[in-house]
């Protein structure tokens, strides 16, 4: 009795203490991915990007995190309060609530917890696609309760543009649940994990089409170029953030970057073979124990980095969609591709036995 | 646990569906359907029937809401107004609400035996993957009822499709 409630406690313990690390390593690294975003778009426009505070504009995150919280909280008077201070709230939960489920490494257990994935849960897949569509109450909120016309504009279309594209981006996944047999993020990762590169879902499980339309339809649910067209400057302000300001507008652009950060995460786990070493059992165990628990993670967070800057350069190479051909590419295109890629993978599964 | 989760989300389930009564503007009726929602995907999710919570997550809170919202913003709806017919639903709807209340749960009281001994979540019990139960009952013995509900959308949406169109 007396052990198993020390046994309690130190899982209590560990759970806590994953999830603020997790937390805040999270909120790091949207930090970073802007100055990335900053850095690498400017050198894509043959500019610097903020090279003066701190090394290379190290300290540049920090700064803007400063500049950001002391800035004046404005409340216009016509907007509707509670759900004008809600929806910043849900954008931001929502996109960092999905990390949870995320598996950043092998499995591996110090005193019965599993050290790399805050929570393992039986539907991790369909856990972080139904946070990812709560997200959108936070948009479209934002957009309505501004009062104002841009917002609510840029609100409309964001909100037609994901309800559009999650089917998209839902059915692109579900080649890989057949082939995995689970939606459990660990399972499916384990099923590619057996040759590296050779057996990761996009190469070795002709998953490629349907990595092109998760890739394509994630594009549009984080509301990133080229269809960013709920924030298109030119047309509409700043789309549903117009209204805010200070840590409510801080808010809303850290949800977008964290949204990156999980659709890196998730592409990575579904197609790229999540933390597995893409050279398989060719590289010889080296190193101790801590090494080969750290190496998984370093693989995951090499490949999620190489999502954000795929992010990053398609941001800077690609104009941006009309709205119409927004629609018709994801309801003409996209559904009828990511369809046909779940019955050719159910039938060649079907054929394999 | 259960118990507790029961608890919570059972208070905040009706809380929502209260508010959502006598909340003036529709938008505020919505977001208390979602929280409604929301409570009783947690509810399934107590009760070992993940799948079937992600689910509702997913199409009752994440999609069909979401429209709801969006064409409650479309239009720019306002609140509601009071009319005669309104006072009327207020001074008939109240003791109907309360008749129809009273009316279930006799039914529920009095058929308490035949209710007990029913295995409430039945196939779906054993929680631990509960996914490929559901499938497989979909495609075997809920095969007809499946289909034909599919076929019910089907129609659904064409008839949808019909009455949106444009006369050329």
């Amino acid at each position: 009795m007396n052990d198993s409630f020390h046994d309690f406690e130190i899982y209590l313990l560990l759970s806590v203490l994953k999830v603020a690390v997790v937390l805040v390593i999270t909120l790091m690294c949207v930090a970073y991915t802007v100055l990335l975003e900053r850095k690498l778009l400017g050198r894509m426009q043959n500019r610097w990007g903020p090279s003066r505070v701190g090394p290379f504009g190290l300290l540049q995150p920090l700064v803007d995190g400063a500049k950001l919280f002391l800035k004046e909280d404005l409340m216009p008077l016509a907007v509707e309060r509670p759900l004008f201070v809600l929806a910043p709230m849900i954008a931001l939960g929502c996109s960092l609530v999905s990390v949870s489920v995320v598996p950043f490494g092998a499995m591996t257990k110090v005193k019965g917890v599993d050290i790399f994935e805050i929570a393992n849960v039986n539907i991790g897949l369909l856990v972080i696609l139904g946070i990812t569509s709560i997200g959108v109450y936070g948009i479209a909120l934002s957009g309505w309760s501004s009062n104002n016309k841009y917002s609510l504009l840029g609100s409309l279309r964001s909100t037609a543009q994901v309800i559009s594209y999650e089917l998209a981006l839902g059915l692109s996944l579900v080649g890989v649940v057949l082939r995995a047999g689970s939606l459990n993020l660990r399972t499916i990762v384990d099923s590619q994990s057996a040759h590296g590169l050779i057996s990761w879902n996009i190469f070795g499980g002709f998953q490629f089409v349907a990595f092109f339309i998760y890739l394509m339809a994630a594009y549009a649910e984080t509301n990133r170029a080229p269809f960013d067209l709920p924030e298109a400057e030119t047309e509409l302000v700043a789309g549903y953030h117009t209204e805010y300001s200070s840590m409510k507008f801080a808010m809303f652009f850290m949800a977008e970057y964290a949204n990156m950060i999980t659709v890196g995460c998730v592409a990575t786990l579904l197609f790229f073979g999540g933390a597995s070493s893409p050279f398989g059992n060719l590289i010889p165990a080296i190193g101790g124990p801590v090494v080969q628990a750290i190496l998984p993670v370093f693989w995951f967070v090499l490949k999620v980095f190489l999502f954000l800057a795929l992010y990053i350069w398609v941001r800077a190479t690609l104009p941006r969609f009309r709205y119409d051909q927004l629609m018709s590419f994801g309801w003409k295109f996209l559904l009828p591709l990511a369809m046909a890629n779940i019955i050719a993978t159910s039938f060649v599964l079907a054929m394999r036995g | 646990m259960q118990l507790a989760l029961f608890i919570i989300f059972g208070a905040l389930a009706l809380g929502g569906a209260l508010n959502l009564l006598f909340q003036r503007h529709p938008i505020n009726s919505a977001l208390s359907l979602v929280v409604v929602m929301m409570s009783l995907a947690v509810l399934y999710w107590s009760l070992g029937a993940e799948f079937l919570a992600a689910a509702q997550v997913i199409v009752y809170s994440g999609a069909i809401m979401v429209l709801f919202v969006f064409v409650i913003m479309l239009l720019n709806a306002g609140e509601e107004e009071r009319t005669e017919g309104s006072r009327a639903a207020y001074t008939v709807g109240i003791p109907g609400a309360a008749a129809i209340f009273c009316l279930v749960s006799f039914v529920f009281l009095s058929e308490r035996g035949a209710l007990q001994s029913t295995n409430i979540g039945g196939d779906l019990g054993n929680g631990l993957d509960n996914i490929a139960t559901v499938s497989s009952m979909l495609f075997t013995r809920q095969l007809l009822p499946f289909e034909v509900t599919s076929v019910l959308i089907l129609v659904a949406i064409l008839g949808a499709v019909v009455l949106a169109r444009k006369e050329q």
